[in-house]
């Protein structure tokens, strides 16, 4: 074995090194800019989940996003599922406030539009800065108040 | 966007295919590491390159049709990128062993790594949701102070190279205090949970920084004075560093407060000050960190000489390394343990270690990156904690073998032979991998359509 090839495989084994690296970040990559591959999911599923008409429609948002409060940072994407948050332990969003009441609040999509309604909790939910008393849609960016948690939809 | 229509959902993906590409990737590079071992020592392709490859590729697949089975949502990098860490690890231990290096054993560090695997498959079957865990906060304390002091029990106790922190059960030798790390972190991140507002509320500001209460300082007092206990009591620098340390982080997690983190360090420094003056073997360490190149601390037993052989191994590598198998790690002592950083340092150079520290990096990160998706407290808490511990143990290591902070003995996680530490390391990324999975998981489906009533599956 020459020096030369053993140099070779040095260098070789080093770039591979950090091509695995470079690999790992294009795998995360998907967590920041969204799937590449996600067009084929929804093809696979295509046979369950039917469509709603409004999916078409710009505007409509896609993610829940934590603004304030303890879980600030926290991301849920929306899909057709109603979203619950409160402080028991089963609801999709789990809130440890003392302000918040173990079923506080529900989010729901109905035609294309999310609604929030409030589960009947102590302390109320707050749409921007109105008290929600009956269920009411929710717009882009519009900041929901559920005890100290700051949640607002966005694309 | 041309045409809307099409536009999908934007469903976090499984990325299992991901998962299995990058993961026959890592061993692929391990067995391509074997040999390059072979062909630089023997000039020839070594046996132990299917034995150890393949080895390593059963145990990894394993794992993944595990982690498929039970933790379909999990996070796709963390079981690849813990796979090359560990698969390197095992070959700077198969090439130490080569070099005729005493007690550098490939094939038991193999079977660790086996038995790794099984206890990360145990607790991804049996744990089925991590916040069980909560309700043992206070059982985890318990069991984390025990494990933590075990070795100070009279018979059980055993003190290897100046440090009382192994237990001898029969024959075999154990470090419970790699266990201990686990159980304290669930310990801390429980009682966070519980205490975070009161610890984060009350107080008053002065110069910018919220000042707590004083009687609020009792949590950090008692695990300050605990970490410096086991300083004084056990020798052992690195983990008093380690729990302490991971306190005051998740600390900071809980309370978004500044002032918690100055307090930490003024008493960690304040401490370690206080026990340099009074103990000799902590002093020691100092002398040593100071002055490496002291002719007399270099020839004393006991002094610098490993500390400058991990030096001068690394700067014998240079920016690319001697090559694998073309170096003499083999006079670090102990380059199979807690030197193996250098040792890799030596064959690998400076591009090797800066993809090695940026796999640890990314584990770190895909574990913040879990912490920040969990929906819950405690899940943010334990997730932060893990992947913080693993972060502050490299730091410190790394730290310590080229001279930046002083040397403690700690391992390099998944690298240097060891069975407790590699166990545990995998229990830990177990955790991870689990409370990845929870957090990735879509909302459950509801049953109905849209109803008066909700079927929640957990």
């Amino acid at each position: 074995m020459s020096d030369l090839t053993l140099l070779l495989i040095r260098l070789a084994f080093l770039a591979v090194l950090w091509f695995f690296v470079i690999a790992a970040v294009g795998v995360i990559r998907t967590d920041l800019f969204g799937s590449r591959t996600t067009a084929a999911v929804p093809a696979r599923k295509a046979p369950k989940a039917v469509k709603p008409p409004a999916k078409s429609k710009k505007g409509e948002p896609r993610q829940m996003v934590v603004t304030g409060g303890p879980l600030q940072g926290t991301t849920i994407t929306l899909s057709e599922t109603p979203i619950t948050i409160g402080r028991a332990n089963d609801a999709t969003l789990v809130v440890s406030d003392d302000y918040a009441s173990s079923r506080h609040a529900r989010l729901f999509p109905q035609d294309g539009q999310w609604i929030v309604e409030d589960l009947g909790s102590t302390n109320g939910t707050y749409l921007d800065r109105s008290k929600v008393t009956r269920p009411t849609p929710v717009p882009l960016g519009v900041p929901i108040r559920i005890g100290k948690t700051v949640i607002e939809l966005r694309k | 966007m041309s045409t809307p229509s099409v536009e999908p959902v934007l469903l976090p993906a499984k990325r299992r295919v991901a998962q299995l590409a990058m993961l026959a990737f890592a061993v692929v590079i391990i067995m391509g590491a074997y040999a390059n071992v072979g062909l630089a020592i023997d000039k020839q392709i070594p046996s132990g390159m299917l034995t150890y490859g393949l080895g390593l590729g059963g145990f990894m697949l394993a794992a993944y049709l595990v982690l498929a089975k039970f933790a379909p949502w999990a996070d796709p990098l963390i079981l690849p990128l813990v796979t090359l860490v560990n698969g390197l690890g095992l070959v700077m231990i198969y090439r130490l062993e080569a070099a005729k290096m005493g007690g550098a054993s490939a094939t038991n560090q193999l079977v660790w790594t086996g038995v790794g695997v099984v206890l990360f498959s145990v607790t991804l079957i049996v744990l089925r949701d991590h916040r069980a865990l909560q309700r043992l906060t206070y059982t985890a304390g318990a069991v984390g102070l025990l494990l933590l002091v075990s070795p100070l029990i009279p018979f059980l106790g055993k003190e290897i190279n100046g440090a009382r922190i192994w237990i001898g059960v029969g024959g075999a030798t154990l470090q419970p205090a790699e266990f201990a790390k686990l159980a304290l972190v669930v310990f801390f991140a429980g009682y966070l949970v519980a205490k975070r507002d009161v610890l984060a509320l009350a107080g008053r500001r002065l110069l910018f920084i919220d000042l707590p209460r004083a009687r609020d300082l009792g949590p950090v007092l008692i695990t300050w004075g605990f970490s410096l206990g086991v300083l004084v009591l056990q020798k052992d620098l690195g983990s008093s560093l380690l729990i302490f340390g991971t306190f005051i982080a998740m600390l900071y997690i809980a309370t978004q407060r500044t002032s918690w983190v100055l307090i930490g360090i003024l008493l960690f420094v304040g401490g370690a000050i206080l026990a340099g003056m009074l103990f000799s073997h902590v002093q020691d360490r100092f002398t040593v960190y100071l002055n490496p190149e002291d002719p007399a601390l270099y020839d004393k037993v006991g002094g610098s000489f490993q500390l400058l052989q991990g030096l001068f191994g690394m700067g014998q590598g240079g920016v690319i390394g001697t090559g694998l198998g073309q170096g003499h790690p083999e006079q670090i002592p102990l380059a199979f343990s807690d030197f193996i950083f250098p040792a890799t340092g030596e064959e690998l150079g400076l591009t090797g270690l800066m993809a090695l520290l940026m796999i640890y990096a990314l584990i770190v990160e895909r574990g913040l990156r879990t912490s920040i998706a969990a929906r819950d407290p405690f899940s943010k808490l334990l997730a932060g904690g893990l992947s913080f511990i693993l972060a502050w143990q490299v730091f410190i290591i790394v730290g310590g073998v080229t001279n930046l902070i002083p040397l403690t003995g700690l391992v390099t996680p998944f690298m240097s032979q060891g069975g407790s530490a590699l166990l545990a390391n995998w229990i830990l990324i177990a955790l991870l991998v689990r409370m990845s999975d929870a957090a990735r998981k879509p909302p459950p489906q509801a049953i109905q359509d849209e109803g008066m009533t909700q079927v929640f599956q957990r």
